[in-house]
């Protein structure tokens, strides 16, 4: 009698049905699952170039491949425009973070400040990345092309490391990944123009919660989040 | 089910609350003092000679990782989320070690290949 009585009483447990076990929103469930996909693809494309460097004897050297500060100087200074590059996407994943800490307070001024914060933050990337590329272009290198083994000398730690299939994979993939990291920020950037939009419109303020910035949020970190490891694998290791 | 909507709503914001202006700038100053650990090691330590790349670059990897933690735990919130979806969304990187392994190991004997050539 006891052991159906027991039967009958109504589970409460989180995974008994009749709730969400995770408690979050259904958008942000499928934006988390998307950005898990995605961070398949970019693991993908940056272990083929870890495999790719372990199986060659040489590979050009980052320092000296990347050592122009544009409008500043031309040699001498490596790393120094990746880590401003580096800095103003951190700088960018934080203003959006206070966009969202904003939208839970309904505070819709200060979302739609941070908001352009993240864009302008965006667009310098891109403006950033778009120098970095014209600077590696007017070098020689892009996809199928590389400078003369004369001038990859300049590229390579010893004269005699230099190797023409290593400089190709490197071009090849580096303006691959940096590539398909940039056009994430583009579409990132478009993101947040338009959620900027519905914001300005006060699309939220109607619908009581700013979830919406919330999703933006995650892509926007994950873009972050993915360019960590571009800078690091492809300018200091 | 506009019950239903109106707690999920509800836990949402009991969450969040976990956020504060404060914490998220105390993040931003951890991220920014590893990057600049980064630089340190890459303009200083590895040419003057007090590390070798092969070390370093084992050093790279874990900051990057550290990095990566602190983007995802606090500016993705995940640290707030429920252990199920924390979970979901972690354990699914066993396919990418395994991955790494595999790859790293294909490249290694190409290298050693290479190198009897």
């Amino acid at each position: 009698m006891n052991a159906v009585s027991q039967l009958d009483q109504v589970k409460t447990g989180p995974w008994n049905g009749g709730r969400s076990p995770w408690s979050v929103e259904y958008g942000k469930i499928m934006m988390w699952f998307f950005l898990l996909s995605d961070a398949f693809t970019f693991s993908s494309l940056l272990i083929y170039y870890g495999a790719q460097r372990f199986s060659k004897l040489t590979w050009p050297a980052p320092d000296k491949v990347f050592q122009s500060i544009p409008g500043i100087a031309e040699h001498g200074a490596p790393l120094v425009f990746v880590g401003i590059m580096t800095f103003i996407l951190i700088m960018s994943s934080v203003t959006m973070v206070l966009a969202v800490e904003a939208g839970h307070r309904r505070a819709k001024k200060e979302v739609i400040g941070w908001m352009i914060a993240t864009i302008i933050g965006g667009f310098m990337f891109l403006g950033c990345q778009a120098i970095e590329w014209t600077h590696l272009h007017h070098d020689g290198f892009w996809w199928g092309h590389i400078p003369s083994a004369e001038e990859l000398k300049h590229f390579f730690l010893k004269p005699e490391d230099v190797s023409l299939v290593a400089a190709q994979q490197f071009a090849n993939l580096f303006f691959t990944i940096t590539g398909f990291h940039g056009f994430h920020v583009f579409s990132g950037v478009v993101i947040n123009i338009i959620i900027l939009i519905m914001t300005i419109n006060g699309t939220f303020e109607r619908r009581g919660h700013y979830l919406m910035v919330e999703k933006v949020g995650l892509y926007w970190h994950f873009v972050d989040l993915v360019w960590v490891f571009v800078f690091t694998f492809f300018y200091l290791v | 089910m506009s019950e239903h909507t109106h707690t999920t709503e509800e836990h949402g914001h009991e969450e969040h609350a976990g956020l504060s202006k404060g914490k998220i700038w105390k993040v931003f100053g951890i991220l920014l003092l590893i990057t600049v650990i980064e630089f340190i090691i890459a303009l200083v330590f590895i040419p003057k000679g007090y590390m070798t790349q092969h070390v370093g670059n084992y050093i790279y990897i874990g900051l990057t990782l550290l990095k990566a933690f602190y983007i995802v735990a606090y500016f993705m919130h995940l640290k707030y989320e429920k252990l199920g979806l924390q979970l979901a969304l972690t354990v699914s990187f066993i396919f990418i070690i395994y991955f790494i392994v595999l790859m790293l190991i294909e490249g290694g004997f190409l290298n050693i290949h290479m190198m009897n050539h």
